[in-house]
This record gives C-alpha cells, sequence and structure tokens, in this order.
C-alpha cells in the first residue's frame, strides 16, 4: 500500500518529470503513479498534460483505456481471482461466487469499510495450477474459497 | 556441499515455494538455487537434489512436508511417497524434444557462465562471424513462424526490416501473454532469460536494429524481476551495449510495462501501447516492419519465436526445419492447462496428436471426469470436441477446420462445462477486451451476449441463435483485427460440436 510521505507532492512531481522524453513516458509515469499512490489522482491530470504536451482529455483517455489504472483507492487487501478459461475449467466461478459471498461486495467492488477489494484478472499464466489468485501482489495457485475466511472473519470481529 | 533446488517460476511460487525454500535453508543452511520450471506444474514446488546419479526430483513439496523430508533423507536423495526418482528420466520430461526450453529449469536463471556452459550464446558467437543477410537467410531456411499466433514465416519478416532504410530500427519483443491457457512466456523468461536476451540480440544484427523493448504484461511480476536482473547481468557480462561481445554492433534491452489490457498483445496496439497511449489498433499497412515504434522499422516477435532463434542461429536453419511436419516447422512448446491432472509445459516436434498432449502427457481431466473438449490457442482459439483429438498439431491441419494452432496453449474441460456458456464467455471477453475502433467488435460483441444471456435463461433458441450467428457473420467479415474477427471461432465451434448444450432451455 501506498504510504504517506511527508512530502507526497513533490513526489509525484518527481515521478512524472522522471519520465519526461522517455519512449512511452506517459505510460510509465502512470504505471509509476498507479504502484506508488494505489490510484491515480485526477488532480494529476493537468500536471501530466502539460509534462507531456498533451491534452488533457488525451490524459484521460489512456488512463481509462487500461484496467490497472484506478480512479479511486483500492481497500487495504486486493484479491484478484482469475476469471479466464483455464481457470474456468476448474472452478474459478464457484470460487469467485464464494468470495462474493462471503466478503459481500462484488468483483470490482471495496468494503465499505475499506479493507478488502475483490477484481476480476484475466490470467496470471498459472493456468496448469488454476483456480489462480493474486492477493496483495502474492500469486496463489490452486485456490479454494477458504482464502477468503481470513478477510471475511476480520471485517465480522 | 549439496546443491539444491526451488524453482522460482511463478507456478512454483503460487504453490509455495517461497517458504519452502526458506524452511530448507534454516534447517540444512544450504541456501536453494533458485531455478526456472521443469514445466510439471503438478508437481510444484518441485525440489531437487543434486546426487551422483543425477538430480532427483521431490514434490509437490509442501512447507510442512520439509522438515520430514530432510530427516528421511532427502538431502541424500533417497526414497520417499513424494520422491521420482532422477528428474531426467520422468516419462512426462524424457518423451519430450526440447530445443528452446533445453536449459529451463536446469540452470540458474541468472548465471551467464551456467548458461554459456549450456550451450547459450552459441548462437550469437555464429551470428557475429555472419552478414546480417546470412543471418536473416538462416532464419528464412528454419521456416520459422511467429509463435503468438499468426504464425507468419520469421525470416520475410526480418528480411524486410533489414531492407528497410532508417536512421534507427526497433526490435519488440511481444511479452503480453494474455491468452488463457499460455504460459510458455512466461516460463521461459523466469527460468531461461538470457535466451531470450541472446535471440533479440541476434535478431538486432541481422537487421540492423540497435534498440530493443520487451513489452511485458503486468501479470507477470515474478517474470519482471527475473528479466530486469537478467538484462543488468547481460550488460555487465558485454551481452548488451555499445559493443555487443566485441562485435562491434550496438544492442540496448529495456522492459517496459503494461497496465492489464488484452488487447495490447495485438502489434500495432502494443506498438501504441509503447508509445504511451491508448492500445487502440492500428490499421495495416503501414506494416510495423517498415513503420513500427515511432514511425520506424520494427520487428516485432512473439518471446517464443525469438527464443527459438538462438537454436536456429548454433545449431543451422536446417537442424530446426528438420523437426515438425509440412509447413509448421521446428518445436512448439505446447501448455496443457485447466481440467488436466499433469498439467505443464510440453515441448514437442509439431505433428505430435492433441490426444497425445492432453492424455499422454496430460493423464486426462485433474476431476477424474470425462473429458468434454479441449479450446486450442487461447480465448479466440476453437472448442476441439473429444472425436477429434487424432489431429496432429498442426497450422495447416487446424486451420481446415477453422480452428488454429495459436501460442500453443490446451485448455482441458470434463463433461460439466457449459458451452453454451462458453460462447457467452466469448463475447464477454470481447467486449471487455474490445479497443473499441471498430463497431462489430465494440458492439457485436457486446450484442452476442445479450443473446446468450436470453437463450441461456431458456429462450428460443432458434431466435437467438439466428441473430447469433448473424452477429458472427459481421464480426468475422468487418473487423480490423482478429480481436473482432476471430471471437466467433470458439463461438461457432461451441455452437457446431456441442449443438445440444445450446437447446437446453428449449426442452426444459
Ligand atoms: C487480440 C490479439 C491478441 C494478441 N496477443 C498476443 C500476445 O499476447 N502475444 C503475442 O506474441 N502475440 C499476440 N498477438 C499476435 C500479434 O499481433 C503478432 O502477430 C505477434 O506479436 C507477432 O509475433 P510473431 O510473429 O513472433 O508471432 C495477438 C493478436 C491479436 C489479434
Ligand atoms: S476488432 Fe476489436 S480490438 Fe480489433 S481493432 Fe476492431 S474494435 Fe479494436
Amino acid at each position: 500500500m501506498a504510504e504517506n510521505t511527508s512530502q507526497p507532492r513533490r513526489m509525484n512531481d518527481d515521478l512524472i518529470t522522471a519520465h519526461v522524453g522517455e519512449t512511452g513516458g506517459l505510460m510509465r509515469a502512470l504505471n509509476a503513479l498507479q504502484q506508488h499512490d494505489g490510484y491515480i489522482d485526477a488532480a494529476l491530470v493537468p500536471k501530466l498534460a502539460k509534462a507531456f504536451n498533451i491534452t488533457k482529455a488525451e490524459v484521460k483517455g489512456v488512463i481509462s483505456f487500461y484496467d490497472d489504472f484506478t480512479k479511486a483507492p483500492k481497500g487495504k487487501h486486493v484479491i484478484r481471482i482469475c476469471q479466464a478459461e483455464a481457470c474456468q475449467a476448474v472452478g474459478s466461478r464457484g470460487l469467485t461466487a464464494a468470495a462474493i459471498e462471503k466478503l459481500g461486495i462484488g468483483l470490482g467492488e471495496t468494503t465499505p469499510d475499506g479493507r478488502v477489494t475483490v477484481e476480476a484478472v484475466y490470467c496470471l499464466g498459472l493456468c496448469a495450477s488454476g483456480p489462480a489468485a493474486m492477493v496483495d501482489g502474492q500469486l496463489k495457485g490452486r485456490v479454494s474459497a477458504h482464502l477468503f475466511d481470513a478477510y471475511a472473519e476480520e471485517g465480522e470481529a | 556441499m549439496t546443491k539444491i533446488y526451488v524453482p522460482l517460476d511463478s507456478s512454483a511460487v503460487a504453490m509455495g515455494a517461497d517458504e519452502v525454500a526458506a524452511k530448507i535453508e534454516a534447517i540444512t543452511g544450504i541456501a536453494p538455487v533458485r531455478n526456472g520450471s521443469r514445466g510439471m506444474a503438478w508437481l510444484e514446488p518441485l525440489v531437487e537434489v543434486e546426487t551422483p546419479k543425477g538430480r532427483v526430483a521431490y514434490g509437490p513439496v509442501t512447507l510442512d512436508d520439509v522438515a520430514g523430508l530432510i530427516r528421511d533423507g532427502m538431502m541424500e536423495g533417497r526414497a520417499h511417497a513424494l520422491c521420482h526418482g532422477l528428474t531426467e528420466e520422468l516419462p512426462f520430461l524424457a518423451r519430450q524434444e526440447r530445443l528452446t526450453f533445453a536449459r529451463c529449469g536446469i540452470t540458474n536463471p541468472l548465471s551467464m557462465d551456467e548458461y554459456a556452459s549450456h550451450g547459450g550464446l552459441d548462437g550469437i558467437q555464429k551470428a557475429i562471424g555472419m552478414s546480417a543477410e546470412a543471418i536473416c537467410d538462416e532464419v528464412m531456411t528454419s521456416g520459422l513462424r511467429g509463435r503468438g499466433g499468426a504464425a507468419f514465416p520469421a525470416g520475410i519478416k526480418w528480411n524486410t526490416v533489414r531492407g528497410a532504410d532508417a536512421d534507427q530500427k526497433y526490435i519488440v519483443c511481444n511479452a503480453d501473454e494474455g491468452d488463457s491457457g499460455t504460459f510458455a512466456d512466461r516460463m521461459i523468461m523466469e527460468g531461461d532469460p538470457l535466451l531470450l536476451i541472446e535471440g533479440m540480440a541476434i535478431a538486432g544484427l541481422g537487421t540492423g536494429a540497435t534498440k530493443g523493448y520487451i513489452y511485458l504484461r503486468s501479470e507477470y511480476p515474478v517474470a519482471k524481476r527475473v528479466l530486469t536482473a537478467a538484462i543488468d547481468r547481460a550488460y555487465w557480462k558485454g551481452l548488451l551495449g555499445n559493443d555487443v561481445l566485441g562485435s562491434g554492433k550496438a544492442f540496448h534491452l529495456e522492459v517496459f510495462m503494461g497496465a492489464g489490457a488484452y488487447i495490447c498483445g495485438e502489434e500495432t496496439s502494443l506498438l501504441e501501447s509503447l508509445e504511451g497511449k491508448r492500445g487502440q489498433v492500428r490499421a495495416k499497412p503501414p506494416l510495423p516492419a517498415l513503420e513500427g515504434l515511432m514511425a520506424k522499422p520494427t520487428l516485432v516477435h512473439n518471446v517464443i519465436s525469438l527464443c527459438a532463434v538462438p537454436t536456429i542461429l548454433a545449431k543451422g536453419g536446417e537442424f530446426y526445419r528438420d523437426h515438425g511436419m509440412g509447413r509448421s516447422t521446428g518445436t512448439m512448446p505446447f501448455q496443457i492447462a485447466g481440467n488436466v491432472a499433469c498439467g505443464g509445459l510440453v515441448e514437442k516436434a509439431f505433428g505430435v496428436t492433441l490426444g497425445e498432449l492432453v492424455n499422454g502427457f496430460g493423464g486426462g481431466t485433474r476431476s477424474g471426469r470425462p473429458i468434454k473438449a479441449a479450446q486450442v490457442g487461447g480465448p479466440l482459439g476453437a472448442y476441439i470436441p473429444l472425436d477429434k483429438f487424432d489431429m496432429p498439431m498442426d497450422y495447416e491441419t487446424f486451420a481446415k477446420i477453422g480452428a488454429g494452432v495459436g501460442h500453443g496453449g490446451i485448455v482441458v474441460f470434463d463433461d460439466t462445462a457449459d458451452m453454451a456458456e462458453q460462447a457467452k464467455y466469448a463475447f464477454d471477453f470481447c467486449a471487455h477486451e474490445s479497443c473499441g475502433k471498430c463497431t462489430p467488435c465494440r458492439i457485436g460483441a457486446v450484442r452476442g451476449s445479450e443473446e446468450m444471456a436470453k437463450l441461456i435463461a431458456g429462450g428460443d433458441a432458434t431466435t437467438h441463435l439466428t441473430l447469433v450467428e448473424d452477429l458472427c457473420e459481421v464480426m468475422e467479415d468487418g473487423s480490423l483485427c482478429a480481436m473482432g474477427g476471430m471471437t466467433p471461432v470458439p463461438v461457432k465451434s461451441a455452437l457446431d460440436y456441442f449443438p445440444e448444450d445450446f437447446l437446453k432451455g428449449d426442452k426444459g
């Protein structure tokens, strides 16, 4: 998760300017911002536009095109469950339904307390070890519904 | 000191390999070598111990097994319920023809010395002594066709880029591997990253390109880490830089991260993305080989295509061409995935049958239930029924029935699969991933999904299927790229081979 640095603005400026002039600089800057902040702050759009010498609309167009770039912060924990064919063949539909039931939120949603986000992901390259998931950046193979218990219980406590 | 191996491959890490490696080190004081995967996913984490007879395999090893294994003599290669004997003698491996994956799982992925002592760098050493034209000829002779899905002859593309006159040319490696059921790119990037670097450097020598990018999907964090470290090593050892291994030619390489868009696997969309834009597909012509990245001549290749190149240069195009069948020359790393007992990677010459891969290597379904179908070639590939499993894996054989080999992914489904649901998913996926440039794809996919939903909910099959078939025709004929153009492939194969799954609503 993103830490609150003492000078967050300054840091974001650096993440942007570091990539000006590079091939695909805007993508690099957006990836860096998403990683650092956990989302792309809309307030940064004018800065990005200026830095890369394109319109604000173009910046927004790029942000909205890619699934990885989000407009709001995610939960403290992020669970991504593979929805693609190889995982479907070993029960990812049921697994996803179990996650939704246990956590009380749908795919792409965050629990009201901001603790857990559940997302769809389309292939983690673990297609012979499915169903697959990624929890806070950690890969998980042959996942069962028990994976979600810890996150569900924490909420009830 | 005993050498012990615990893979760093994602498929091993996802089953606890990092924890297993740490525990082995804590107990024995020996830090395991973090190798690539041997490609036997059902045995991961596969721990190997070096013995005088060879490497002995144990797997799948969980954290709870470690102490017991060590107590029972794993470090001496002793028998155990989890012991499979010598790794090399495991039938799954012994029956393969590993050219590209020859080193994967055997060497330390980040050791240039081990790479070189196992045949690495032979290809580029030869290439350095050859003219660019001769390098391209060798690739042409090999008959290598693009492994990313379109199967276009590589040699033709190399010659086009070589012949283009420009102040700057690029090699772009397509490591977006978005097809479900495929992981060969990931496995080689994690298990033998120097091979990809060597292949790209050779491509630079053959075409006159001095700069390369690996466009890597963000879902592959382990590959990112390993590749980045391998590129550092390669610079350090002179395989990359201003003077590649004393050739006097420059080649620079870096990893560029995608951001979760399947369509960015399509080469022109990828180039847009690499330029920092929306990954919108470009109309062709101009061909990327003439006007690609930043409008400069660009050789775009899949990871596996580039990884075949060092072998082709080292052993000759004819050696490579002598594998395979017909116009499908060489080997293919087939990936057996989904509901399969022994899933993983099988590198074989083209011509091996689908059934041999799924049953002979894969051992049937993991669930133990009968097989219903296998989807071959990713989300844009056909669902192949059991009675066609005697088909050889060959581009032309598959094309004849409107299917494709694609990137070599095989996803096995048992008899509980509902092909109407799978057809709906094909539309859903297209709707989600469409770049939005053309209407048949953007709107057609959404309409297709709606019609399938109505049919599945019990609507009149004839009405909805007529519309679905119409939509498929429009998408096939009117889409700019294969995303929209080939989404009908899985839909129509499901419908053709499993019509009963689409008529349930009518009956009930
Ligand atoms: C929707 C779509 C997705 C694709 N995804 C990939 C991919 O993930 N990896 C890849 O190498 N090629 C992919 N391709 C094929 C590329 O457009 C291109 O043919 C390939 O990168 C060329 O390299 P090759 O000749 O080595 O196969 C895709 C094509 C389409 C239409
Ligand atoms: S077919 Fe789909 S993905 Fe391809 S260019 Fe058209 S809208 Fe984009």
